[in-house]
């Protein structure tokens, strides 16, 4: 079985032009020969999954492509898909000395990318040992990539592992919620393919729901890693909000990576200032809207968006409109939706509604974007699995939950951070489940 | 205002600047000579002369660095593939119409008597200010026995010189080739034989690089090379040495016109130095055209002024008597390295160099407390570089992660300014060469409190001197 593939739409991928294009090959090398190979990098230091910064980057100004990617995968198995979705501003390259000397950072991410295109390319696999070298099965609920990195570490290292995946897709956000401009979904789905010829198997449209479920897998598979990522997003809580015309951030960003959504009009407004709300303000402009607001209830300087997706929701032709809040959604006769907001004043860290300042914006699609709430309906009926704010508590060493045969990590263990922050909490985890297999056996 | 004109160089060349293009391919025609002197160049040495060669193509390689091109250049191109007719025609209309440029004939023809004497006569009928005998060419000419093979035989070369001499009106430059265990022996013979001038260095033997796909060396000729001849930055420091030997031995020293890497005018800053009266220039000008010289005349005409030299012999050969034996050398003289932490950004070069290449002695222990003294009680880089990786890293994700970041007195971290150990600093300069920002590690100079002692006075002073070959060989 192959994993499922997209059809490739051509008005989406011209309308998704990717944001950083590849780099040339020369070019790739003159950038790599900039790396000054710093002692014990802060970029590998920063980044969460420790790749080799200066390892590989040397690797491809040597012409060593090959053993370059092996360097980053041998650190972070979705290497590809960090090299274009990683906030490296706030990582590896915001942790580059050439800053300090008023020099250019190293393009990391587009050197990272240069290597794994390469590498997926060629076809070729990372070296794994041989499979079913170590007497262990493990099951990964979700497919996003804390799962992927965690089932993937299993097979390099021989042991069996299974990913459970609800959705007909693997990858997860990778797949389902990463602005298009930044990761193509088929780029995504080509990675998670690499991992499935490694050995790791898939089971789709699979939901663990019941107490009765959660034994079949437990007599199935020595340990489960909890890869589930968080549950749906939070709702405004305003009356009107289950109209037509209003869907959430992901639910938009993944209908139109799945082909379900080619095209919008007329105006759009998007609730929330988070990195995910501006994903899906762009998309919106791109996707065709003519005015797209981001509504916010408190202050620019209080947005939690990285300031380069808020600059660059700024080119995109995204307006802002700060301190407001929405009150209720109604519709008029002619379909269109009436969004009735208010300007608010932060006062003592609370947020007081200022008198007469209500207003109605017209427009076509409301899109809340406040942020995902943790999965907690599953999780609680697990065996003796502590789970504390809607997270699962997990050392963050080792990915140990409070059931010694269950370990988590990713967006449901922290809450909600990026992509490489999935890989390295499934990896430590698939090493520490590994290193208790092995102490257990001895 | 500096002048930089070079006056009876040799006996009696003149030129309006010490930059003059060296005999190879942009001194190939005379079009090409008028070019570069309208350019500004302030002479050339033309193309060797001799009986028409064929040439092969393709016929160079080069040797890039770091994301650079040419750090070094190889040819095997051989001299003139022109007739000495059609050359000599031309020259005397380049000097017809460029009088204050100097024009010289490089020559290079069979080791006979009869021919060398007539080649000499025809190229200063044709108006040249001066010979250059190519004793140096390494590639091709050789084989047929001339070019390096007689410069690698002083008594050739003596030889050659003599009936060069017996002919000539005009002085006469021996190239010499570097292709030789001591550069003096043949210089020596030039001076001998009666040269009035020397140019050195021609170049050096070569195969500059491996295709590793096809396996054949570069350049390629159908499938096979031949090694050829060095030239360009990577060469300078080899030829500065040779004519920092050449101009410190009475027997070889002669006006000599410095040749090796030189691209721009701090390069010939070096060269005249150690006593060069002109340079020679060709792989820069072959590599961004006769337009550099502008930079070479402006760049050296300011230096001079910054440093109140009024003419070019105002510091010819100044560098000569700093350099010495180096049993001269004071043994007593004590220099450490001294970080900047304004400066430093934290790249810790300095410290893996200075642990893998050095003494280990600058380390990251700034914030867990400095240790000095031997590498034990140190932890090793890779221990350092093992607990930054096990480490846990997470993306801050949130404003106030991000701000939580916080900066110390210094604009890098403090645990990643290193700190140098002074009682085990050797002063040997590595961590500041490798170091990327100009000014952050300076060598500073710490005073012994003992009177300055060189390994030569060490030895004589004690009766127990080492044997004379150990000495020799340290």
């Amino acid at each position: 079985m192959s994993t499922a593939t997209l059809p490739d739409d051509p008005q989406i991928r011209e309308r998704f032009s990717e944001l950083k294009p590849a780099l040339a090959a020369q070019a790739a090398v003159i950038e790599a020969d900039r790396c000054l190979n710093c002692f014990d990098a802060p970029c590998t230091a920063a980044c969460p999954t420790h790749i080799d910064v200066p390892g590989f980057i040397k690797r491809i100004a040597s012409g060593n492509l090959r053993g370059s990617a092996l360097r980053i995968l041998d650190a972070n198995i979705l290497g590809s898909s960090c090299a274009r979705v990683c906030p490296v501003d706030v990582l590896c390259e915001g942790a580059c000395v050439l800053h300090r000397q008023n020099r250019k950072p190293i393009q990391i991410a587009l050197l990272q990318r240069h290597a794994m295109d390469a590498f997926h390319a060629s076809g070729e696999l990372p070296p794994a040992a041989l499979p079913g070298s170590r007497k262990l099965r493990v099951a990964c609920i979700g497919a996003g990539p804390a799962s992927l990195a965690c089932a993937a570490e299993m097979c390099r290292q021989g042991a069996q592992a299974t990913i459970i995946e609800r959705r007909p897709l693997p990858g997860g956000l990778n797949t389902y919620g990463v602005a298009e401009y930044k990761l193509r979904a088929a780029d995504s789905l080509r990675e998670v393919e690499m991992i499935r010829r490694m050995g790791v198997e898939f089971r789709f449209g699979e939901s663990i729901e019941s107490a009765a479920e959660l034994e079949a897998l437990e007599s199935e598979f020595d340990y489960i890693f909890l890869g589930l990522g968080l549950g749906a997003m939070q709702r405004l809580g305003i009356p009107g909000e289950d109209a037509d015309g209003v869907m959430n951030a992901l639910e938009l960003i993944a209908a139109y990576k799945t082909g379900h959504i080619r095209e919008l009009q007329g105006t759009v407004v998007v609730v929330g200032a988070g990195n995910t709300a501006i994903d899906a303000a762009n998309a919106a402009r791109r996707l065709g809207a003519e005015i797209v607001y981001l509504l916010y209830r408190r202050g620019e300087n209080d947005m939690s968006a990285f300031d380069f997706e808020y600059e660059h929701a700024k080119q995109e032709g995204v307006r802002f409109l700060w301190r407001r809040q929405p009150l209720a959604i109604r519709s008029n006769e002619q379909g269109r939706l009436l969004l009735d907001t208010v300007q608010v004043q932060q006062v003592d860290n609370k947020l007081l509604t200022i008198p007469d300042s209500q207003f109605t914006i017209d427009c076509d699609l409301v899109v809340p974007a406040i942020g995902q709430s943790p999965l907690a309906q599953l999780i609680e009926e697990l065996r003796g699995i502590e789970v504390r704010d809607g997270r699962i508590v997990a050392d963050l060493a080792n990915g140990q939950t409070s059931n010694r045969r269950y370990y988590a990590g990713g967006d449901c263990v922290n809450g909600g951070r990026e992509v490489v922050d999935a890989v390295a909490g499934g990896k430590r985890a698939a090493l520490a489940i590994l290193k208790t297999a092995e102490e257990s056996h001895a | 205002m500096p002048d930089i004109r070079i006056r009876k160089f040799a006996g009696s060349i003149n030129s309006p600047n010490p930059f003059w293009l060296a005999s190879a391919p942009p001194t190939n025609t005379g079009e090409m000579i008028m070019r570069a002197f309208d350019a500004g160049w302030g002479g050339a040495v033309w193309k060797t002369i001799g009986e028409p060669i064929t040439n092969v193509s393709s016929r160079y390689s080069a040797t890039d660095w770091n994301g650079q091109r040419i750090m070094g250049f190889n040819n095997i191109e051989l001299i003139s593939d022109r007739t000495v007719e059609e050359n000599l025609r031309e020259m005397a209309e380049v000097k017809k119409r460029y009088p204050e440029h100097a024009v010289i004939a490089s020559l290079m023809v069979a080791s006979n008597r009869e021919t060398w004497h007539d080649i000499v006569g025809r190229a200063e009928d044709a108006g040249a200010d001066g010979l250059e005998l190519n004793f140096g060419c390494p590639h091709g000419m050789s084989e047929r026995g001339m070019g390096s093979a007689v410069g690698q035989v002083p008594e050739y070369a003596q030889m050659i010189t003599e009936w060069v001499k017996e002919k000539a009106r005009t002085p006469v430059l021996v190239k010499l080739t570097p292709n030789i265990s001591d550069i003096r022996t043949v210089a020596r013979a030039a001076k001998r034989g009666g040269a009035d001038g020397l140019s050195a260095i021609n170049t050096i033997n070569s195969i500059t690089g491996i295709d590793l796909d096809t396996l054949t060396p570069r350049p390629n000729v159908d499938g096979k090379s031949s090694h050829g001849g060095y030239c360009g930055p990577a060469v300078k420091p080899i030829a500065l040495n040779m004519v920092q030997q050449i101009m410190s031995d009475p027997e070889a020293a002669l006006p000599l016109s410095g040749i090796g890497g030189i691209g721009s005018w701090r390069d010939a800053a070096e060269f005249i130095l150690l006593g060069c009266g002109t340079v020679q220039v060709c792989t820069a000008a072959m590599h961004y055209g006769y337009r550099i010289v502008e930079d070479m005349t402006e760049g050296l005409d300011n230096w001079m002024r910054s440093k109140g030299f009024a003419a070019i012999e105002d510091f010819r050969g100044l560098s000569l008597n700093r350099v010495t034996e180096w049993k001269h050398l004071n043994l007593n003289f004590k220099i450490v390295a001294r970080i900047d932490e304004q400066k430093c950004i934290g790249c810790d070069l300095c410290h893996i160099a200075c642990w893998d290449g050095a003494h280990q002695c600058i380390h990251l222990d700034r914030v867990s407390g400095p240790v000095n003294g031997h590498v034990e009680l140190h932890p090793i880089p890779a221990v350092k570089e093992a607990e930054s990786r096990a480490s846990i890293a997470e993306t801050p994700v949130t404003r106030k992660e991000r701000e939580a970041l916080v900066q110390g007195p210094y604009p890098t971290p403090l645990a990643r300014i290193p700190r140098v150990d002074e009682t085990e600093c050797v002063g040997c300069n590595l961590c500041s060469l490798v170091c990327p920002v100009d000014g952050c590690i300076t060598m500073v100079r710490v005073d012994q409190g003992v009177k300055p002692e060189t390994w030569n006075e060490r030895t004589k002073a004690k009766s127990c001197a080492p044997t004379t070959i150990l000495s020799q060989g340290l």
